[in-house]
């Protein structure tokens, strides 16, 4: 089915759209309201003249901060021997070049006179000279890109501005998580984080608004901006249910009372009859919402497991896992490898799971240039840790471990000496 | 059953995958009357498998191990390998940075064993189409049987053709596209006429960097941006149990009269859980 021009509007910037704004590396969320002023890289912007443009156009900011569209471009000696950096090679001062910028000087024009009063640009090889414009466009050029959000990009932002908001999730680690929860539409999908609610919006991208997702939470109440970034339609919301953990004894037990009374029912009469209303609304539908979870949960038949938190694992794991379907998967992140090994500890004494790894991944940059093509950036351990595995069946008589030790006896160290 | 939606009970027809112990998974087609001999003995499809649950144990002569349904990351560790095929840690990464989700239009080359290509037929069900292109016959007909069998086959088609002469068999359609082919470069042109007018992502895996280079010169010279280079490795943490002995430095010259012998027992050693990791570590898979 080729496209034709209704396909077009899903391609294009709509007011009230949630987008993300990229400038090289740096990304950041925002809602593409009228007239509003938006602040990227120590600059005032207007979205307005994006609305209708296609994602991922790229736009020059004018002075005055409005937008517009960007046509892109893009020219030795041969060693570095005779330069000397003595600091004195560029005849431009930081006042002179402030004043270009003033006068409105686009940044390819200054560029321009940059390289120009760069007393030895001449005699840097192509390679060297490539790499000065590049690094002078990257501070000078007055661009950004609009793009439509999506788990990827959001990944990065989150990762490269706030890690500490995501326990330091590193993007490649959220895919695995990803692909190793099989996280698909049409499944009921339980989800912990701590995460600003990057993790569940992304597996409600993965979800494509099929299936259903249960945010269990602590405390008061869900934490969820994170997913707003990622501008799904109003009907995704439909899937996503919550249920607070302080309640899940009681619904293991089955001692979840849903209909209770609201407390404070006997003040109303001190209160407006409105307010009262208003608020015996408001509980109503939150009792009904939780009967609703309650509901899904009940059954014990959840096809995943998702945990990301600055919680200890263990008990949220233990406790959550009761909630799974036999034959599913289950992942758990967290910062720090010890807690982890103990999950699998608990594990393993307590059976009725299978495939247990304990994984971390490493990841490694490129960069791709003809005769100088070479790694950049290894980024490892600081990513965070991975626990998975997939549930079985319960089985109560034999005890765990005993014919299929998937783990071999302590190893005792050599000794060189005798022991004293 | 199928590699897209979950199911409880095991059924006649369905791919059950036995996980006989770790590293060691067996897939098994589900037949009445099939028998199927494994390490731990034989197991009878109709009495041991139908109408069992996913997850229950199974028990033979020389031990047990249980049943699991089947998920493209089991497949891919079960899979009989017609060709070397792509593992979940590089399909993980993949699947993100080409941004799939439920409903993406997608173009492969080459299928090769389909590890990769059922990992992308579970992410983009039930709305989404995979067009793969495998330039071997044989392989290409094996494969379309097993995606049959795993019944996805609607949300895939298999073209056997060369992709760097003849492309994917569509035009304007696809959000992401991806390359594993010795010479994708040659096929990038073809990757920009599948895919949609107005943008998408496009992935080619290479384990050789003189193919990175070149597939990144093409991606250049055709127009596309934002080209990066990355390579994830997995590191698989051993947990065990370790005894560390404790030294004797003889008693303790400053105990007093209160303290009770046995106080300070002499503990031989302290037992300890932590992780090890392998002496070697797979180095490279590829580039992407």
């Amino acid at each position: 089915m080729a496209d034709n021009g209704d396909d077009d509007n899903q391609y294009r910037i709509k007011e009230g759209d949630y987008v993300v704004l990229k400038r090289g590396e740096i990304f950041k969320a925002v809602q593409i309201q009228p007239r509003k002023k938006v602040i990227f890289e120590k600059q005032w912007i207007f979205l307005d003249n994006a609305v209708g443009q296609l994602y991922s156009t790229t736009f020059e900011i004018l002075s005055g901060g409005n937008l517009k569209p960007h046509e892109l471009k893009d020219s030795a000696g041969t060693d570095n021997r005779n330069i000397v950096d003595d600091g004195k090679s560029q005849k431009l001062t930081r006042d002179d070049i402030e004043a270009l910028k003033e006068k409105g000087l686009k940044g390819q024009d200054i560029i321009k006179k940059l390289v120009d009063n760069h007393a030895t640009f001449g005699d840097k090889t192509e390679y060297s000279q490539v790499k000065y414009i590049k690094k002078k466009k990257k501070k000078y050029e007055n661009t950004v890109m609009i793009l439509k959000p999506s788990c990827r990009i959001l990944a990065m932002m989150y990762h490269g501005r706030e890690p500490g908001k995501i326990c330091h999730l590193r993007y490649d680690t959220l895919a695995q998580m990803l692909t190793l929860a099989n996280i698909h539409a049409g499944s009921k999908v339980l989800v912990f984080e701590t995460c600003a609610g990057l993790v569940l919006g992304s597996i409600m991208e993965r979800m494509g608004g099929y299936g259903s997702v249960i945010q269990m939470y602590p405390g008061g109440g869900p934490v969820r901006a994170g997913v707003e970034s990622f501008g799904f339609p109003a009907h995704f919301h439909d899937t996503l249910h919550e249920f607070p953990i302080c309640h899940v004894n009681a619904l293991l037990a089955g001692t979840l009372d849903t209909s209770a009374k609201d407390p404070t029912a006997g003040r109303a009469r001190f209160v407006c009859f409105l307010q009262a209303q208003v608020k015996k609304l408001r509980l109503e539908e939150k009792q009904r919402r939780l009967a609703a979870t309650a509901a899904l949960l009940k059954g014990r038949n959840a096809d995943g497991l998702v945990i990301a938190s600055r919680f200890h694992p263990c008990p949220v794991l233990l406790g959550l896992l009761k909630f799974l379907s036999p034959s599913r998967p289950f992942v758990v992140y967290s910062q720090y490898i010890e807690p982890l090994v103990e999950c699998f500890k608990k594990l393993r004494e307590c059976g009725g799971t299978v495939n247990l790894r304990l994984t971390d991944t490493w990841m490694r940059h490129y960069q791709v240039l003809p005769d100088r093509t070479h790694p950049l950036l290894l980024m490892s351990g600081g990513g965070g840790y991975l626990l998975s595995g997939t549930t079985v069946a319960t089985d109560h008589s034999k005890p765990a471990g005993s014919k299929q030790a998937e783990e071999p006896a302590p190893k005792r160290q050599k000794l060189e000496d005798t022991e004293g | 059953m199928s590699f897209v939606e979950y199911s409880d009970f095991i059924q006649d027809g369905d791919v059950a995958i036995l996980y006989l112990s770790h590293n060691n998974v067996m897939p098994v087609k589900v037949q009445q009357g099939a028998q199927t001999q494994t390490r731990y003995g034989v197991i009878r499809h109709s009495t041991d498998l139908i109408g069992q649950r996913y997850g229950s144990k199974v028990t033979c002569s020389k031990g047990w191990f249980h049943v699991l349904h089947p998920t493209p990351e089991l497949w891919t560790v079960a899979l009989p390998h017609r060709t070397q095929i792509l593992y979940t840690t590089d399909i993980a990464f993949i699947t993100m940075m080409l941004e799939l989700k439920p409903g993406s239009i997608v173009c492969e080359s080459g299928t090769g064993s389909g590890s990769l290509s059922h990992a992308i037929l579970r992410t983009i069900a039930p709305t989404g189409h995979l067009h793969t292109v495998e330039f071997h016959q044989q392989r290409a007909e094996k494969v379309a049987e097993e995606f049959k069998e795993h019944r996805v086959d609607h949300l895939v088609t298999v073209r056997n053709q060369d992709v760097c002469k003849d492309g994917f068999g569509v035009t304007g359609v696809a959000d992401a596209v991806f390359l594993d082919i010795p010479s994708p470069w040659d096929a990038v042109g073809h990757a920009k006429v599948a895919m949609k007018k107005h943008g998408g992502r496009l992935c080619s895996f290479s384990p050789c960097i003189e193919q990175v280079q070149k597939t990144c010169e093409a991606l250049q010279d055709q127009g596309f941006e934002d080209i990066s280079t990355t390579e994830v490795l997995l590191r698989e943490h051993d947990v065990r149990t370790v005894s560390l002995p404790l030294p004797d430095f003889g008693p303790d010259p400053e105990t007093t009269e209160e303290a009770t012998p046995a106080a300070a027992p002499n503990h031989a050693s302290i037992t300890l859980k932590t992780t090890t990791l392998p002496r070697e570590m797979p180095g490279h898979t590829g580039l992407g």
